[in-house]
Order: structure tokens, then sequence, then C-alpha cells
């Protein structure tokens, strides 16, 4: 893992084979505030990136920048070996670019955002069956074993609403493991939930990582980044201000806005 | 049954709405089926230029939007009665012009599509704010959900946003379907025959005004009913997946 560009600058432009994502030099303004000041990252097939920073340092806008849900100022995003071609204010060139993208990027967003007026099944399908062709019948025997993974089969045919909050987010899971995705996207997956529901969902995730998959985590749980990522980045003001493996960031940190940080959520 | 009718004295009457000649009833039914005819077509027509509209005002450029601004504000200033007949008049006479130009015949526009056109555009109107209400209730994080696993805007409007926003829109456009049923009344200033023109010629070749104008308003309570009935069925399928409020307080 490495993810600072320069020690990459040999492999810039030629992205390695086993390269999921890479991010270089991403800005972000909304108006007049600069949200992110120039953040890179490289993520390579069974890292587990934990993005961690206070409120306000944009680590959720870097994460939605990823998937282009915002928009980024400048900067260059490749997904997979394949550059998102960028129009000079950061727009993408061609909508059918970033969509396919997309479809390799599985998001899990803090308030779920499960579709309400669909079953928790209808939610894994729907993507597979109406955005990437998968036989109706194909993603449904799938569908099942995700939500028998999450621990929820026997909630496959009850609306989210009837579910509690751990219920809805491990559903929301399986709806992004269904797109089978080279990279799983978590924006605060917990912190929405109650504190007695974070345990569920902090499990399943322990889970994917073990099991290998590339994932990129947004989140406040200092213990739990700790225990899974393979490499941490502290944001602070739209910067990294440290970033390494997590045993040195979280062991021995040497910034002071860091230690500070630490001290103040541990 | 005979029996009492005669005794109430509701001979003459049944007589007069009897089905066929020398009753009325036909005729009334005929113009039931005209008034119907007209609600559903202008209906469906204003649900499609609401739809539009509502996806306009909502995600369109500067010039669409405020020309759909215009079109909503006045078309809702206007009175309907004055609208139809701007609209009507004005509307056949451009076709004329149009056809004649071309040196067509001139032609005579069907009552009905005149109709469905005429109330279509005035609950175009309606419905365009009624579906960016609903739209706007939708949660973002439902759209946005939808995006980001690489939805196109058209798919993500047919899966997502409109059964989404169903259940906010259901309660005014159900409103908005019986002010239609009724709005067809109006075109009888333009000699259109559906229900209330029959039923004024029939009231006034046979002076029975009072028989005639409750038996309308009877058929009309009717129409009303059965929406009432058919609206409740499509709000429970449009809720689907909410629990209902009777629940949650209990």
């Amino acid at each position: 893992m490495s993810a600072d560009p320069a020690q990459d600058a040999g492999a810039a432009g030629a992205a390695s084979e086993d390269e999921a994502i890479r991010v270089e030099n991403l800005h972000k303004s909304f108006g007049q505030l600069e949200v992110l000041k120039g953040v890179s990252l490289v993520a390579h097939k069974g890292d587990v990136v934990a993005i961690i920073g206070g409120s306000g340092s944009g680590k959720s806008t870097f994460l939605r920048c990823v998937n282009f849900l915002e928009t980024p100022s400048s900067g260059r995003i490749v997904i997979g070996g394949e550059d998102i071609a960028m129009r000079p204010d950061g727009t993408p060139v061609s909508r059918k670019q970033i969509e396919k993208a997309r479809t390799r990027l599985g998001m899990v967003f803090q308030a779920f955002n499960l579709w309400t007026h669909r079953t928790l099944l209808e939610n894994v399908i729907e993507v597979p069956v109406h955005v990437l062709g998968v036989p109706k019948a194909e993603a449904i025997v799938r569908a099942e074993k995700l939500l028998a993974r999450v621990g929820l089969s026997a909630k496959a045919d009850t609306f989210p609403a009837f579910l509690s909050g751990g219920q809805q987010q491990r559903a929301a899971i399986a709806r992004a493991l269904a797109i089978e995705p080279s990279v799983m996207l978590f924006d605060e997956p917990t912190s929405a939930l109650d504190p007695e529901l974070v345990g569920e969902v902090l499990s399943v995730i322990r889970d994917l990582a073990a099991e290998g998959r590339t994932m990129l985590l947004v989140t406040h749980e200092m213990k739990f980044a700790r225990e899974v990522a393979t490499h941490v980045i502290y944001l602070h003001n739209g910067v990294i201000e440290e970033e390494g493996p997590p045993e040195t960031v979280f062991g021995a940190p040497r910034s002071d806005r860091l230690k500070q940080f630490l001290k103040s959520v541990a | 049954m005979g029996g009492l009718v005669e005794a109430l004295g509701l001979t003459s009457t049944f007589e007069l709405l009897a089905l066929s000649p020398p009753g009325w009833g036909g005729n009334l039914l005929r113009g039931l089926a005209n008034s119907l005819q007209i609600a559903f077509g202008a209906f469906g027509f204003g649900l499609l230029i609401g739809l539009f509209g509502a996806y306009g005002k909502l995600y369109g450029g500067p010039i669409l939007r405020d020309l759909l601004a215009i079109y909503t504000t006045v078309v809702r200033a206007v009175p309907e009665l004055v609208l139809i007949l701007i609209l009507y008049y004005v509307g056949t006479d451009l076709i004329n012009k149009l056809v004649m130009g071309f040196g067509g015949e001139r032609v005579e526009i069907s009552g009905v599509v005149a109709g469905i056109w005429v109330l279509g555009v005035v609950q175009g109107a309606y419905a365009t704010e009624i579906l960016r209400g609903a739209i706007l209730a939708v949660p973002p994080g439902q759209i946005e959900a939808a995006r980001a696993f690489g939805m196109p805007p058209l798919m993500l409007m047919r899966r997502v946003t409109i059964p989404a926003m169903m259940s906010f829109a259901i309660p005014g456009l159900a409103n908005l379907w019986l002010i239609a049923t009724k709005d067809t009344a109006l075109l009888a200033i333009v000699g259109f025959n559906e229900l209330t023109l029959e039923t004024k010629q029939a009231a006034s070749s046979t002076r029975a005004y009072f028989t005639f104008f409750l038996a309308a308003g009877g058929l009309y309570l009717t129409v009303t009913l059965l929406s009432g009935r058919v609206f409740k069925r499509v709000e429970a399928w449009a809720r689907k997946g909410q629990p209902s409020l009777r629940q949650a307080k209990s």
C-alpha cells in the first residue's frame, strides 16, 4: 500500500494491474469554501483504507467525489484502471462512463437510503436486474444468499420501514454487494445507528475485510478502523495531515492535530 | 315496487327517466359517457403535461423554467370558463387556419378531442404543481442511492422517483380527477353534449327541471363515490412499504 502518489511516480499514468482506485490531487470547492485541497490516494486490491477526521474535515466529501456523487473541482480519478475523463471544471465528460464506473463501486450510506417502496429482496435485485441485466431468477438466488450472509433471510419480503437501523444497514450492504463491486465505499455506515446496533453492522464489515475485499471506509469508529484497516488516512481541513499503517497512525501519531483528535474521540 | 312507485306518484318521473324514448334516461347516460370520456382523457393528458412540467420546473434550464412558470401561473389565474372559451375557439380557429393555409377544407373539430385538449391543458397546470411537490418530498437519499449504483436518469425516474413519489401525489391527484369530472360540465358552454347539457335539454323539453337535475346530481355523486373507492385502493398500493399512521400511534 502506498497512498502517497509521489512514491508511485513511476507508475503514474500506467496503472498497475492490482490497482483498484487511484485518486490524484483531488480538489473540491463549494462556492468560496474549499473542502478538499489536493487529496491523493491509491488503493490496491484487498486494501482496506480507513479515512478518519473531525467533522468538516472533508472525509465524506472525498468519498462522494470518488463516485462523482459530488462533482470534483479538479483532480484525477482512476477506477479499476479506467481514467474517468473530466472536463476542466471537474464534471465527467461521459455520463455513460461514470455510470459504468459506478456499477463497480458498492456504496453504503450513513442513512442507509434503501428504496422504501421495495422489499429487502427487491432492493437487492434492483440494480443487478435493471442496470446490469442479470436474469431475474439468477439475481434472486444471489440476493437470497447475500441476505442470508448479513443475517436477514427471514426479512427478505419485509419493507425497510419495518426494520431497525442495523437491519436496514445490513440490507444496504447486501444491496451494495449484489453488484459484485470491485471496491466497497462506506460513508460513516454506523453513524446513524443506536449504539447497541453498531456491533452487528461492524461485524458484517469485518467479515468483508477478512475475505480480502477492497474498501474505502469513512468512519468515526477508531477502534474498528485500527482493527480492520490496512492503511489509515487522517484528513484535516481538506488535506491529508497524516497517514500510514494503523499501528503507526493510532499507536505513534506524529502530528499534534492527530494526537489531539485521537484524544478527543477516545 | 310498482305499487310503491304509484302510491308515491312517481309514475311520471320513471317514465321521464326511462332509458328508451320517450324517456330521457338514455340521453343522460350518453351524456355521462361523454363526460367520463373527456374526464379520463383530460386527466391522462394533464398527468402527462404535469410530469413533464414538474421535471422541467425542477431540472430544466432557466428558459424552460420561466415558460413553465408562465404556463402554470396563467392557467391557474384565469377562470376555467374563460380559459375553455379561449382555448376552444382559439384552438379550433388556429387548426382551421392551418388546415386551410395548406389548402385543405374547413374541418369540424370533434367535441371529445377539443374537450380533452382544453381540460387537459387546465389539468396539466395543476398536475405540474402536485407532481413537483411530490417529487420534492421523495427522500433525496433514495435518488442518490440509485445514482450511486449507476442508474441512468430515465430508469431512475421510472424505477425510483415515480414509485416513491406516488404516495405523496395520490391525494392531490384524486382531487384533480374529481375536478376533471365536474369541469366537463363547463364544456356545455361550447355546445358539447356532456351530461349537464343533456340534462338541460331534457329538462327544458319536459319542464321537469327538478327531476332531471336531481338525476344528474345522482350520477355525478355516483361517479365521485366510485372514484373514491378506486383511489383508496390506488393509495393503499402507492403507500406499500410505509407504516400506517394508525399503527404508529398505538
